[in-house]
């Protein structure tokens, strides 16, 4: 038994056999030919490295066509590499002489290959092991010896251990048969483990090197609440992991009893519940869980999921999803909020070099009125279907706000002219999540018709902390007391003016948590779905004088320390059910 | 009668023998039948191989012998020698010193 500590990104246990992706994703098996079958192998590799090639010159020319015929020579030198005597002379002997397969052989060379200039200690070589791999990939593929992902042809249910996995990779992952993931890299802040937690996927991310000690079919234990991989776990660990499985389900049987329940204290103090998501498919979990609502529509997978920035088309088709699948229920639409660190095809990343402080969120959408335009059109278009709203994020300076308003105003101006149908009236709010607009909150909340707190980067801005950088991640606290006397601010302000406000950050997603924004008097969260039930059965368990106090006792605390501790007690005290050891 | 030539010559441009410059040494080398190989210390590789060129691991300032066999190994070696003197005609690198100096 091996025991791993990572960072858990996304609750649950899974149990279940190891598929191990190496850094190609391949795994091709050693097999032999017999002897008359050596000389059609080798026809077919051929075929295989003029496919390739063909393949190769037509991306030389395309790319050269759009980027200039320097990046165009890149493929040129991949050309070069696949065409190489020495590789070709490897590959040959490898089939006539020692009866391999020519996958496995494609296999063997390259890799090897890949592994000697990863061994060079320049960088920009070793980067180069990476075209290598993609020229094995590309010829396994031609040879048919792999599918276009070692992910499509799942047949049984598998934990992914792998040492990247990114976004989209994770948000096509077969649910029927992924039961969960971990990884060597990544952080609590990334997009993997947003996509995780949508999927309710349990994982364990930033393990650190363990690939090579665990092979395909060894039995892992991923707890995703606790940051812990156990790799080939004893049986009395097993057993104590497979309670816990079941104590889980039965847990979530119960839930789903509350689903058509309202989210009120005992003494009848209604909450808002919504719901975010990322895709318009997680629509579905949301109206089987009760969501009142989507209270953060986020919108970066459309960016993310392809190589092609999203036309206007697409935002509206999945809008239109969205808020037609919602059925009448409120659905807030939050504008582009990614970097320029993750737009790889605006060219404006190289100066980046503090992308959280950088061109992001409002900020690029404001610079790139190409992008922002068709996301504007598509939301007033896609409100003809429903109750649509719309949230400009990272609101640092009214400007912003004013500019990101007027923007709306010109685009529903060219909607009315050009006859399209649409709808304009629809209510327009901001993300408070800097610290300047907390400050500066009674000018703003005259300008919007509602707020949503993003404790995320809230507490990222207000405690200095990079929450992906796992040196401080530590530090980063969303119940950190600054956090929360910023919380308490934009409470009396939204209240003092009359504004709906609601906190849509991860910090509302625990029950615990969520029992003291309702003290504080917050009314309306909007949680993970996966989060849904456990906070309403929270709610539903207490009384809203308990939640009050548990505020005024919060607010002496000195650290978030102290604070988590405190809050864990109190629903131990009230909601013990929700307590899962 | 063919018989080997034998130079030694420097990497001069800051990023050393990568892809790129690989890529055009091997297609000059391309141009002679003779036999081309590269290398330092003990190890020497064929001058017509990518492969073979970039797990050598040339930064600036590597010094490589070179030595040709065949009917044009005296042509092949010093178009090489002028190819790396010219710091492999990189972009912006008109000439190895600006390259070193920028």
């Amino acid at each position: 038994m091996v025991e791993l500590q990572g960072i858990p990104v996304s609750p649950g246990v899974a149990i279940g056999p190891a598929l191990v992706l190496d850094a190609a994703g391949y795994r091709i098996p050693r097999s032999l030919l017999a002897a008359d079958e050596v000389d059609a192998e080798s026809a077919r590799l051929r075929d295989a490295v003029d496919r390739v090639s063909t393949r190769l010159e037509s991306n030389r020319l395309e790319t050269a066509a759009v980027a200039g015929e320097h990046t165009g020579d890149i493929f040129a030198a991949q050309l070069q590499m696949l065409h190489d005597p020495r590789l070709q002379a490897e590959l040959r002997r490898r089939i006539q002489h020692e009866h391999q397969s020519a996958a496995y052989a494609v296999s063997r060379v390259l890799h090897n290959y890949a592994a000697a200039l990863r061994r060079l200690e320049n960088p920009l070589l070793a980067d180069r092991a990476e075209d290598v791999l993609d020229i094995e990939k590309q010829l396994l593929l031609s040879l048919g010896a792999v599918s276009e992902s070692p992910l499509a042809d799942l047949n049984e249910t598998v934990i992914i251990l792998s040492h990247v996995l990114t976004p989209s990779e994770t948000a096509n992952l077969n649910r029927e048969f992924v039961r969960g993931f971990c990884t060597e890299t990544g952080g609590p802040g990334g997009h993997t483990a947003i996509v995780a937690k949508g999927l309710e996927l349990p994982a364990v991310v930033g393990i650190g090197s363990f690939l090579d000690r665990v092979g395909d079919n060894t039995k892992v234990i991923v707890d995703g609440d606790r940051g812990r991989v156990i790799l080939d776990p004893d049986p009395e660990t097993l057993a104590s992991y497979k309670k816990r499985l079941k104590e889980r389900r039965s847990l979530t049987a119960k839930l789903s009893e509350l689903r058509d329940l309202p989210a009120e204290t005992i003494d009848g103090t209604p909450m808002r519940l919504s719901a975010n998501i990322e895709f318009p498919h997680e629509t579905t979990t949301c109206i089987e869980r009760g969501a009142d609502g989507i209270g953060l529509y986020r919108t970066e997978f459309l960016y993310l999921s392809s190589t092609e920035e999203p036309s206007e088309e697409d935002h509206y088709q999945a809008y239109s999803q969205v808020v037609r699948e919602m059925d009448g229920r409120p659905v807030v639409i939050r504008t582009l909020d990614l970097g320029a660190d993750k737009m790889g095809s605006r060219p404006l990343a190289e100066n980046e070099h503090n992308p959280f402080l950088g061109l992001r969120s409002i900020r690029l959408s404001l610079r790139n009125l190409d992008l922002f335009r068709p996301q504007l059109r598509a939301i007033l278009r896609a409100a003809v279907h429903g109750d649509i709203r719309v949230m400009f994020p990272l609101i640092t300076t009214l400007a912003e706000l004013r500019q990101a308003r007027m923007l709306l105003n010109v685009v529903a101006e060219d909607l009315e002219e050009s006859g399209t149908p649409h709808r304009s009236n629809i209510p327009v709010g901001m993300m408070v999540e800097v610290p300047a607009a907390v400050v500066m909150l009674d000018r703003f909340v005259e300008e919007v018709d509602f707020l949503s707190i993003g404790t995320n980067d809230l507490a990222q801005y207000t405690l200095a902390v990079d929450r992906s950088n796992e040196y401080v991640a530590d530090l980063y606290q969303s119940s950190d007391p600054a956090v929360l006397r910023l919380i308490a601010r934009c409470v009396e302000v939204a209240r003092d003016h009359n504004r709906p406000l609601s906190i849509c950050g991860e910090m509302s997603s625990n029950p615990a948590r969520a029992l003291l924004l309702l003290g504080m008097g917050v009314r309306h969260l909007s949680v993970p779905p996966s989060s849904l039930l456990r906070v309403k059965k929270a709610v539903r368990s207490v009384s809203i004088q308990q939640c009050e106090q548990i505020a005024e006792r919060v607010m002496q605390l000195e650290a978030a320390r102290d604070v988590d501790l405190y809050l864990l007690d109190r629903l131990g005290e009230y909601v013990p059910e929700l307590i899962v050891n | 009668m063919s018989k080997a030539h034998c130079r030694t010559v420097v990497v001069s441009n800051p990023q050393g023998l990568h892809a790129r410059p690989a890529d055009l040494l091997v297609r000059l080398a391309n141009q002679f039948g003779s036999t081309i190989l590269i290398g330092r210390g003990g190890e020497m590789v064929d001058c017509k191989s990518i492969l073979s060129l970039l797990t050598l691991g040339a930064a600036l300032g590597t010094e490589l012998s070179l030595s040709a066999e065949g009917d044009d190994a005296e042509n092949a070696i010093d178009s090489i020698e002028q190819f790396f003197l010219r710091g492999f005609d990189e972009p912006g690198a008109e000439n190895s010193d600006s390259a070193i100096a920028g």
